[in-house]
């Protein structure tokens, strides 16, 4: 999986032209800045994901690229067309709608034969595409049906394949899965994956769901509040976030706010009040000396022990005050001396393989980690 | 909650009162009809001689073929111009005002009648001054009147039925290549279809009923049914207007029934098939679970 994504970053880096450009693209909603000065380039085939969280812009943005919202200024480039300003019937875009939208009154054949029949194909290639369309999502023996005598996951399948009918340059997908319930979500992502790589079509699908996102798509673009905030693959963007809000919105973290006081090529330590100690990073940062900072940790990496570690910095000791335990692994909640609470997941073998009793509440313990994993954030 | 034996009877009571007042006028009217005395007050025994001294009677005859033509007229126009302005109320977007237009259109449903059909009145007699149209009052009058009112109507039915309708649909119509035009025709209006229709029906029975507004814009020689009853009784109770008004009523009640039982049909149909899809769906997820359904070429 990892080696896929820094395959694709390197495709994208070694293409020249992306094959769908958006420059400085903004949308007010009266004074409410929905979409704020967005640029963002898509490679052909890629499957790239909007992630953020509900009213964040992202069905606006998704909007704006079909033609149904004008943009308040900004341009949209797609395969060296300046579609900024064309109208939805006239973009080489479909959409799949968040409702699936399909059209009640007709049947499944119906629904799916619309783009063409508007496109004013012949009766002969209509067929012929319907029923290619209808094998790919394997709903042959439903043509005839209606929307409504389908179930959620076949409604899901039959705008899928209304939306590839006319074999658009660009496939837009507002929350695919976001009306299925949560068991039929993970079984379709891979199915839903499978079908848009067989097809080779290139994707921006929107999602606040952050596990459906890092499953489907190749790169992932996190929004806030109409900015888009970061882009990257999905370990890019878990391991090296650029700021609080990636790193706490996808996975968990724990945050340690602090001051730079050593910055050295090789070296930088961090005052931290919450944790009472320093913490140590063995690279360097750019930035001045002072300068406020956050440092994430995930708590996968946080070390949990009886006994105070070695080393004299990137540790505090703290008590136990909360246990979730599931399983194979149990996330520890231990409670340190400024009142903060750090989490740390830890491997129900640890215990087994050190030979020892696993702490239980209230129990006094230690908190580390290595000192290259800490991400240091300066917004 | 409320199973207490008394007052349940209490509110069983007072429902059954309420069934009286509405049918016991109607029940008398309709044996009253069937009555051989011409005095309405005293039985003389069953005849249908009233029924067909009615349909003798010419006055009457022509006033229920005027307002059946009315009724069909006004219902027709009002159709097209009530959709039309019920779905700009619903579909553009909001303006300055907007909310002032979409109360004017509804202001003949909540005018007096009295105002609607003397401004009516008025307005075709200075046109009649200046432009020599409408000649006279009669048919054209009148249809202009009722379209007018049933037109209200039908916006509002339709306006409320078309912001029920998930927009989305017709976005995603317009994403797959159709224009504005081929949106309202091919999608808009098959899923406002029904309320078009009760739009329509409503309309025929306003028509029908409607004497005010009729009064301020018929002429001579154009009497609607209403404005016949109302003249006759007006002479004394009359045997003749209780067998119309039991035809009436006979006709009437079939199309009510018969329209519910279509409506009710056509739902049932649509339950059945929908049961239908879930169980198939519950064994065709049971095979196929876990496999995705296109596999990896
Ligand atoms: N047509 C509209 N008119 C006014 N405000 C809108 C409209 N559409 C969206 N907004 C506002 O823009 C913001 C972003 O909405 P949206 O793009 O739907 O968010 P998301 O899809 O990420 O949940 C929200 O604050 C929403 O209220
Ligand atoms: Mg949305």
């Amino acid at each position: 999986m990892m080696e896929a994504a820094v395959k694709s970053a390197q495709a994208a880096k070694t293409t020249e032209r992306p094959y769908l450009q958006i420059a400085g693209l903004v949308k007010k909603f009266g004074d409410n800045l929905a979409v704020d000065h967005v640029d963002l380039n898509i490679q052909q085939h890629e499957i790239f994901a909007l992630l953020g969280s509900s009213g964040c812009g992202k069905s606006t943005l998704l909007r704006m690229l079909a033609g149904m919202e004008r943009p308040t200024s900004g341009k949209v480039i797609l395969d060296g067309q300046d579609v900024t300003m064309l109208a939805p019937y006239d973009r080489p875009m479909n959409m799949m709608f968040q409702s699936y939208a399909l059209f009640p009154h007709m049947s499944v054949e119906e629904n799916i034969a619309f783009g063409l029949v508007q496109d004013k194909l012949p009766k002969g290639e209509i067929n012929a595409r319907v029923m290619e369309m209808l094998d790919l999502v394997q709903l042959r023996k439903y043509a005839k049906r209606k929307p409504y005598q389908l179930s959620g996951g076949q409604q899901q399948r039959v705008a899928l394949a209304r939306s590839l009918a006319k074999r658009p340059k660009m496939l837009l997908l507002d929350e695919p899965l976001g009306a299925l319930d949560k068991k039929l979500r993970q079984q379709t992502q891979l199915e839903l994956v499978n079908t848009l790589e067989k097809v080779g079509v290139t994707c921006i699908m929107v999602t606040h769901d952050q596990e459906e996102a890092m499953t489907m798509a190749t790169r992932i673009g996190i929004m806030s509040e109409g900015q888009l905030l970061q882009v990257g693959t999905p370990s890019e963007i878990y391991e090296y976030p650029n700021c609080r809000f990636t790193a706490e919105f996808i996975g968990e973290t724990n945050l340690f706010p602090g001051q730079v006081v050593v910055d050295e090529p090789d070296r930088v330590e961090i005052e931290s009040s919450q944790l009472g100690n320093r913490i140590l990073i063995d690279h360097g940062i750019t930035g001045p000396k002072g300068m406020e900072v956050w440092t994430s940790i995930r708590p996968e990496d946080v070390r949990l022990d009886r006994r105070p570690p070695a080393a004299g910095h990137n540790a505090a000791q703290g008590k136990v005050e909360d246990i979730a335990y599931l399983g194979s692994f149990s996330i520890y909640h231990v409670k340190l001396a400024s009142g903060k609470v750090v989490k740390s997941t830890v491997p129900s073998s640890r215990w087994y393989e050190a030979n020892e009793e696993p702490p239980t509440w209230g129990d006094p313990v230690f908190v580390s980690w290595r000192s290259d994993l800490p991400v240091v954030l300066t917004r | 909650m409320y199973n207490d034996g008394r007052l349940s009877w209490f509110l069983k009571g007072v429902l059954a009162l309420g069934y009286l007042f509405l049918y016991v006028p109607i029940l008398s009217l309709i044996v009253y009809s069937f009555n051989a005395s011409k005095l309405v007050t005293v039985w003389g025994g069953f005849s249908t001689r009233w029924y067909s001294s009615l349909f003798q009677n010419d006055q009457i005859i022509s006033a229920v073929l005027l307002s059946a033509k009315i009724a069909l007229a006004s219902a027709c126009a009002a159709v097209v111009l009530g959709t039309v302005a019920g779905f700009v109320l619903a579909r553009f977007k909001r303006f300055r005002g907007s909310t002032l237009f979409a109360g004017m259109m509804t202001a003949p449903m909540v005018m007096p009648e009295v105002i609607t059909g003397l401004s009516m009145l008025l307005l075709f007699i200075s046109m009649q001054q200046f432009f020599g149209v409408p000649s006279e009052r009669g048919f054209f009058t009148i249809w202009v009147g009722h379209t007018t009112l049933c037109m209200a109507y039908v916006s509002v039915v339709v306006r409320s039925r078309l912001l029920e309708i998930d927009q989305s649909l017709e976005d995603a119509a317009m994403d797959l290549g159709a224009r504005p035009m081929k949106i309202f025709f091919k999608i808009t209006l098959p899923l406002v279809s029904q309320a078009i229709a009760s739009g329509f029906l409503l309309s025929i029975t306003l028509s029908l009923d409607d004497l005010v507004t009729t009064a301020f814009l018929s002429g001579p020689g154009s009497t609607t049914l209403p404005q016949v009853i109302f003249s006759k009784v007006r002479l004394g109770l009359n045997p003749e207007i209780n067998a119309l008004a039991t035809i009436t009523v006979l006709v009437v009640g079939t199309i009510v029934i018969v329209a519910n039982y279509l409506m009710m049909n056509a739902q049932r149909k649509r339950d059945k098939a929908i049961a239908a899809a879930m169980r198939a769906n519950d064994a065709d997820s049971q095979n196929s679970a876990g496999k995705p359904a296109v596999s990896l070429a």
